[in-house]
């Protein structure tokens, strides 16, 4: 259907929404400066009403997706009219325009959610925050404006029907995976804004860092649900059962959460010690920053993969000037502004605080191996120097054994004290549980699989020399005179949150182990009435059938599944599709999910005698990588619903004064 | 204040060498991790190493592919347009593998001259060219028009074959 004025009307408020984010951009900041509150005040109602114009904008664009309207450009080249509306509502995002307006919508969402959750912020802190979103703002506004407008007319020519989405992305992954990935990518602005609205007002305090941090932690539980569902998508999507190919995006997505979970704990450090405070700044600028440079690796066609839509080269130039003047901004205005690092709180080797510093800088190695890996390719083809490509071994050489590491100190982290822990406490809470890591995890393969393997072993101490020690903590701080109730009870939610992060990527290294060194892959060639035996259990096909869906031909074939001798067996259904408007074949799996293992089958190719080539694979303790993931984010939410966020925080909390910033400038001291 | 210096010397020597194993792991892991890519014309040539890692790309010659009636062995010949490389593999060929589609294989070449390929990529591109592959052949001399000519044409070809039979692109 051909609408009159939808389009238009989407296009009018997004040039709207873009003159409220040069509005923002300009007086909120300008207000501070000069210390003119008329012209703070801008800064709520420019942020709510972009919030808006672009809900309209984005309403607009998901109208004429629902409506068919094919005289819009994005609309006839990424839907179809046999679609079904969810995958036309979520084709708005399946593509380069709609997803960078949706980029776009959730970064005014965010603003709007500073500008209202943030009432007890001192007035030039919060215009400045807000200043700095605008700009933001601002560049992806243009950007989508400029380079990729999703309103464009294909008049008078317009199309029959859509070229149809992309049929890898017809699934429920669409639906939640971008916009979760996009909340926390986009999140990190807010962190970003915060810090870089300290630097300009030179106030970097334990305020601060009490505003600054649960809109990290929100963004980056958002991050960590992004990924996972990413990883779990294509899991069962690409229908070879990977779960992370260290490709490009992945890694884009990788890199600011690596980043931003450094930030996290380093933020820790800043608000109860007043300590890395000009370290804090920096991650957190690199930490949007490389949100923003995964958003140019995706979105400007230099990678080659299902995630990049565009291939027109000014759009990736754009991005890329973009990037360089965020970057090279934020960083000019960090080295002027930026605390000499006067080392006012000392601490111990055998502190928390030194614990949490080598948290940082092992998580900065691991983003900077991660960047490395996916840089190297794209500069030597950039500088004409040749065709490369990094594979998985590299990233896994260095990964893996910086994530053990990682973990080694990790154990460690929560028994310990801020400022000083003497050693002999810290191994007096911790030999038990390192013991029993050691013993249980030399013997688990042993019980698993009857066989010694050195991996999984050490993954399996790994993750449990995380975990128990927490939970002797734990045991140790729900003592109470009330009973063991009352006393976890009055433990902090942020101390909870703790335990959840920590459990989480325990449960996602028990995950990773032992899907790497277990999960059976075997390639079979099966007509009807064949069978193959995998991992105890025996596939026999049945029948082999074709059917058609809404908008897809589909050959299924019936497998039979039984498990050693027993008499009860199940059928899965494995297809291989050909959707009809692009001639695109794929593979649709069949998947018996469990906790402790899943059943994997797909249909490889049509040999053409009857037989098909068949995957089947067995997947231990593959969904715990999601599970952890999903532990982690709710750890990250916990610690925000703690009690001292919620408390309003008066301007200049006394009791803190003195840890007040060594930030230059004091002439900025507030009123 | 000599504990605070000494603690921060201990902050930087720790920085310093953590950095140090860092960037040398990272090297040394990058060094042999790095698959070059070779296109057929490339490779005929001599320029591509034996027995090491490679990535090749090219075009599925139409007709060439052969799998083996017992197992999930398969042969089949990567062209540039100008030279040709076979490619043998075992185990499902992706969704997108045709005839006369652009494909790139990663594997280790044998001293025989064939690739035996660990892992097969195709990708539906409509130039019926990767870019690589277009790169490589200019850089050894040939004209695009030499070779686009010819691919256009087994890209029709095929397209039209693929409509024929009813299961092909109906945009």
């Amino acid at each position: 259907m051909q609408t009159l004025m939808i389009p238009e009307i989407g296009h009018l408020a997004l040039i709207i929404a873009l003159l409220m984010a040069l509005v923002q951009g300009i007086m909120p900041l300008a207000g501070a400066a000069t210390r003119r509150p008329l012209w703070m005040a801008y800064a709520r109602p420019m942020a709510t009403g972009q919030f808006l114009f672009l809900a309209i904008a984005y309403a607009c664009l998901t109208a004429s997706y629902l409506l068919d309207d094919f005289s819009v450009a994005n609309v006839a080249n990424n839907s179809n009219s046999l679609l079904p509306w969810y995958y036309k509502a979520s084709a708005v995002w399946g593509n380069h325009e709609g997803s960078v307006l949706l980029w776009s919508l959730i970064l005014a969402g965010w603003g709007f959610a500073v500008s209202q959750f943030s009432r007890e912020l001192p007035r030039d802190m919060l215009a400045r925050v807000m200043g700095v979103m605008g700009l933001v703002s601002l560049g992806f506004l243009a950007f989508v404006l400029i380079t990729s407008n999703p309103f464009e007319r294909l008049l008078p020519n317009v199309p029959q029907d859509g070229a149809d989405l992309n049929p890898l992305l017809q699934d429920f992954g669409l639906i939640v995976h971008p916009p979760m990935l996009y909340m926390g990518y986009v999140g990190f602005s807010v962190v970003f804004a915060f810090a870089i609205a300290a630097l300009l007002g030179g106030r970097l305090d334990a305020a601060w860092t009490r505003w600054a941090r649960p809109w990290t932690n929100i963004a980056w539980a958002f991050l960590t649900v992004g990924i996972a569902l990413g990883s779990w998508w294509a899991y069962y999507e690409l229908g070879w059962g990977g779960w992370w190919f260290w490709d490009p995006v992945e890694n884009a997505s990788l890199l600011p959460w690596l980043a931003g979970t450094a930030l996290i704990h380093s933020l820790a450090v800043t608000e109860k010690r007043g300590a890395f405070k000009s370290w804090t700044v920096l991650l957190a600028i690199s930490t949007f920053s490389l949100s923003l440079m995964g958003t140019f690796l995706v979105r400007s066609g230099v990678l080659t993969s299902v995630h990049a839509f565009a291939n027109d080269p000014s759009r990736g130039f754009f991005i890329l000037v973009l990037l360089g003047i965020t970057v090279g901004l934020s960083l000019l205005l960090f080295a002027l502004r930026a605390p000499r690092v006067s080392h006012q709180v000392g601490f111990s080797w055998l502190s928390r605080d030194a614990l949490l510093l080598i948290n940082n800088i092992l998580l900065v190695i691991m983003t900077v191996t991660v960047l490395l890996g996916t840089v190297y390719p794209l500069l030597l083809d950039a500088l004409n120097l040749g065709k490369i490509s990094v594979g998985p071994p590299y990233f896994n050489a260095l990964f893996v054994p910086l994530t053990v590491v990682l973990c080694l100190f990790m154990g460690l982290g929560p028994l310990s004290r801020w400022k000083h822990t003497p050693a002999r406490d810290l191994f007096k809470r911790s030999w038990t549980a390192g013991l029993a890591a050691l013993v249980i995890g030399a013997v688990a393969p042993l019980l698993y699989r009857g066989e010694w393997n050195l991996k999984v072993s050490l993954g399996v101490v790994i993750a449990l020399w995380v975990v128990l020690p927490m939970a002797r903590d734990l045991w140790v701080k729900s003592r109470h005179a009330d009973g063991r109730m009352a006393g976890l009870r009055r433990l902090s939610l942020s101390y909870w949150g703790m335990i959840l992060g920590h459990l989480g990527i325990a449960v996602t290294i028990i995950g990773v182990t032992v899907v790497s060194n277990y999960a059976i892959e075997r390639n079979v060639r099966m007509g009807v009435g064949d069978s193959a035996a995998v991992a105890g259990y025996t596939f026999t096909m049945t029948e082999l059938a074709s059917r058609r869906g809404p908008n897809y031909l589909a050959d299924t074939a019936e497998i039979e599944v039984r498990r050693g001798d027993s008499q009860r067996s199940f059928t899965m259904t494995p297809e291989k599709r050909l959707y009809l408007a692009r001639g695109m074949p794929m593979t649709q799996v069949a998947l018996r999910p469990g906790l402790f293992r899943d059943l994997y089958v797909a249909m490889g190719e049509d040999l053409e005698d009857g037989s098909w080539a068949m995957r089947i694979q067995h997947k231990p303790f593959v969904r715990w990588l999601w599970l952890g993931a999903l532990l982690m984010a709710a750890g990250g939410v916990l610690a925000v619903a703690d009690r001292r966020y919620r408390r309003t925080v008066t301007a200049r909390d006394p009791t803190r004064d003195s840890e007040r910033a060594a930030i230059a400038a004091p002439r900025e001291a507030l009123p | 204040m000599r504990a605070k210096r000494k603690q921060k010397l201990f902050v930087i020597l720790g920085l310093v060498s953590l950095a140090a194993i860092a960037v040398g792991l990272t090297l040394y892991a990058l060094r042999s991790n790095i698959n070059l890519f070779f296109s057929p014309v490339q490779i005929a040539a001599g320029d591509a190493p034996v027995e090491r890692q490679i990535r090749a790309g090219g075009m599925v010659k139409p007709a060439s592919v052969d799998r083996d009636k017992e197992s999930l062995e398969v042969t089949f010949i990567v062209t540039d347009y100008v030279d040709d490389l076979e490619v043998r593999y075992s185990g499902i060929l992706p969704d997108l593998f045709r005839e006369g589609q652009g494909v790139v294989v990663v594997g280790q070449l044998q001293q025989a001259g064939w690739l035996r390929a660990d892992q097969v990529l195709a990708r539906h591109d409509e130039n019926y060219m990767p870019p690589e592959v277009a790169q490589a052949l200019e850089e050894a001399g040939y004209a695009p028009e030499d070779y686009q000519a010819k691919a256009a044409e087994v890209g029709k070809m095929m397209d039209a074959r693929a409509q024929d039979s009813g299961d092909g692109p109906t945009n």
